[in-house]
């Protein structure tokens, strides 16, 4: 079932925004994750798509259906908590047949859902358990049958691995990815982790500020950033975002100091601008005469590490390096930009990239000028 | 780590309750001997007030109620259970712990249920509704003797609001305090409007601490508001509803002041409570002897109802 989220807004007090104009379809059987910082009002999203939260503005329909008004229970979906919301006083069997047996169902075919839902996250031998005797990954996974007890075609999820341990949480990714293959149910899921977004989405919608910042799949949400923002909340070390000025007299040099330094392939405005470089596209010579930067701290990770230098403009870059052990604290490098970069005018917004690889942003670059127009 | 657990490793999950190890492993006989010294030194302060106020009372009146005593309460002849025997041949005296009963479960059961839907309706979320909470937890802040003046004025029959009501739809005029059975509903009244801002405040404190992910969970699974409240609200809250139920029923076991200041054990005996029968006989009768048995028997009965109440709601309460 898709569902349609048409200038979808939402305000308390009449006055601000905490959502404004959020325009999605999600298709049918999408894994779609929403992600953003803390406070963006991801969640505030989720409650308004399962009638837990009003909607101030705008119309939700799924499968086609007008159910901006209707109440949660009458939009046929689940929704798992970021607390799992299990009752300490129930033991697993009894937490996941809850909604079930609420609504009276027979009791034949109440017991062959739960013991089926139970078997597909493999909590069967464990029915007997209180939440209390279960690990952070046992109680999330009797939340997950609960859901797929109700046996809905769409799923909402909370922050769901949230409150588990590093290794668990890559556990549980592939986890309810698969399970949501074999489902084939469309699942909304919500988290602030751009990792598990990038992991387990079909598509991402990037919120920041009250507003959607870009919706794509994963590779176009790294490979073309809409802004700023997108570029710098995926990928880790984050995006490094360095101020140049920009006059014509440069002649298609963006030039962030006299040895970083980027050519661009075509004429841009007069203005100030943001270059956007990741921290795998820049270089480290240790060796060379002319230096640009001193290395400030190292992270070493093992097969690579990450080096915050300072430029001699004050402004800090992250680099990632294979060449380990080969630097030391204070030391003097001079640092070179490769072909791959991004431009942001100075409101954040892209208005080109370079992929190093031959395809360049010109086209995006005309397009967002003429949508700018 | 996420394995499923064997019934080996679950058994290792929970440690046994009691700890019996000594609290001095490996430690001289001397410095076990300095460690009591000092445990001692930081208990005597409290050891001694107990002692004092609490402990010696207590054997007192035990003792006291195998004796006959003279007028200050000296014992005179001993008697042994005879004191015991007399009371539970007394019609007077049962008379009095059937009121009691009566009181007891009355107030007990009103001021449970009432507390619980004031707490519930002051969970809701209404503009406004802050001012009602405060004014629900208000008979916190009232002394029991200004209850009592409140509520004679309202039991009045001449210029008390309750009659001036009745008056009004043409209602025949009750005379609250002088009547035996409307006494007692009058003295149930005044005490449970009493215990309702104490009562209110702990539910209220309880629903609060109710995740709303729970509800939310049940609302969008489609579950009733009423099948909410008693398949989850209830469970939830049930180790606060064993705590108030054995805090009012003992509470009101030991009704004194109101008692005292509304109807002084009247009309005609019906609401002489077991503690007022216990004042009337010590200080009033100076018959020491027999007051004292009746403390050991209410101090009983208590013990005897909480008991029960731990058996009984055990199960429900442990989650």
């Amino acid at each position: 079932m898709g569902i349609e989220l048409a200038s979808l807004s939402k305000s308390y007090d009449g006055q601000n925004w905490t959502l404004k104009n959020i325009n999605v379809q999600i298709k049918s059987g999408e894994f779609f994750t929403i992600v953003g910082p803390s406070g963006c009002g991801k969640s505030t999203l989720l409650r308004m798509i399962a009638g837990l939260i009003s909607i101030s503005d705008g119309t939700l329909k799924i499968d086609d259906q007008d159910v901006t008004n209707l109440p949660p229970q009458e939009r046929s979906l689940s929704m798992v908590f970021q607390n799992y919301a299990l009752f300490p006083f129930l033991d697993v069997k009894s937490n996941v047949a809850f909604g079930l047996k609420a609504r009276k169902m027979p009791a034949a075919q109440l017991e062959q859902r739960v013991a089926h839902a139970l078997e597909l996250v493999g909590l069967s031998e464990l029915k007997a358990r209180k939440p209390r005797e279960l690990s952070g990954g046992q109680r999330q996974r009797v939340a997950l049958a609960r859901a797929i007890a109700s046996d809905t075609k769409i799923c909402l999820m909370d922050e769901p691995l949230s409150n588990l341990d590093a290794q668990l949480r890559s556990k549980m990714r592939s986890e309810i990815r698969e399970l949501q293959q074999n489902l084939g149910i469309t699942l909304i899921y919500v988290t602030h982790d751009q990792v598990e977004a990038m992991t387990m989405a079909d598509r991402i919608m990037v919120l920041h500020a009250h507003e959607v910042q870009q919706i794509g799949t994963p590779s176009e949400i790294y490979q073309h950033p809409a802004n700023s923002f997108v570029a710098q909340f995926f990928g880790t070390p984050r995006m490094n975002l360095l101020s140049v000025h920009y006059s014509t007299k440069n002649q298609r040099h963006l030039q962030v100091d006299p040895l970083l330094d980027y050519v661009l392939p075509m004429d841009i405005e007069e203005g100030d601008y943001f270059v956007g470089v990741r921290p795998n596209a820049l270089e480290i010579h240790a060796t060379a005469q002319a230096s640009n930067a001193a290395i400030k701290n190292i992270e070493y990770l093992g097969t690579q590490s990450i080096i915050h230098a300072l430029l001699d403009n004050q402004e800090e870059v992250r680099i990632t390096t294979a060449q380990n052990n080969t630097f030391s604290l204070g030391e003097r490098i001079q640092i070179r930009a490769t072909a791959a970069y991004f431009v942001f005018d100075n409101t954040g917004r892209a208005i080109f990239f370079n992929k190093g690889d031959g395809e360049d942003g010109r086209t995006n670059y005309k397009q967002t000028v003429t949508n700018a127009l | 780590m996420d394995a499923p657990i064997t019934n080996k490793q679950s058994q290792t999950h929970y440690k046994p309750k009691g700890n019996k190890k000594p609290l001095t492993v490996g430690l001289s006989y001397k410095k076990e001997l300095r460690e009591r010294l000092y445990a001692l030194v930081f208990l005597g302060p409290s050891l001694l007030i107990l002692t004092i106020f609490v402990f010696f009372p207590m054997l007192r009146t035990l003792y006291l109620s195998f004796f006959l005593t003279n007028s200050v309460g000296k014992p005179t002849v001993f008697i042994g259970l005879q004191n015991y025997f007399s009371l539970l041949t007394s019609t007077a005296y049962l008379h009095s712990l059937q009121a009691t009963f009566i009181y007891v479960i009355a107030v007990s059961c009103l001021t449970l249920v009432l507390g619980l839907l004031l707490a519930q309706t002051a969970s809701q979320k209404i503009r406004g509704i802050s001012f009602f909470r405060t004014v629900f937890s208000g008979t916190m802040g009232v002394s029991v003797s200004v209850a009592a003046i409140f509520w004679l004025f309202m039991f009045n029959p001449s210029v008390g609001l309750l009659d001036q009501l009745a008056n009004l739809f043409h209602l025949p005029v009750i005379n609250w305090l002088t009547q035996p059975g409307w006494a007692m509903t009058a003295v149930v009244i005044s005490t449970v409007w009493m215990n309702l801002g104490f009562t209110f405040l702990i539910f209220f404190g309880a629903l609060q601490s109710v995740p709303t992910t729970f509800y939310e969970a049940a609302q969008i699974e489609g579950v009733s508001k009423r099948y909410q409240f008693f398949h989850i609200t209830l469970p939830m809250i049930s180790p606060t509803l064993f705590f108030v139920s054995i805090i009012t029923l003992i509470e009101s076991f030991k009704s004194f002041g109101l008692i005292d200041l509304m109807t002084a054990g009247g009309p005609d005996n019906a609401t002489n409570l077991l503690v007022y029968r216990i004042y009337q006989d010590a200080f009033l009768s100076g018959n020491y002897g027999l007051a004292s048995t009746e403390s050991v028997i209410l101090a009983l009965m208590i013990a005897f109802f909480t008991f029960i109440q731990f058996k009984v709601l055990e199960k429900r309460v442990n989650y």
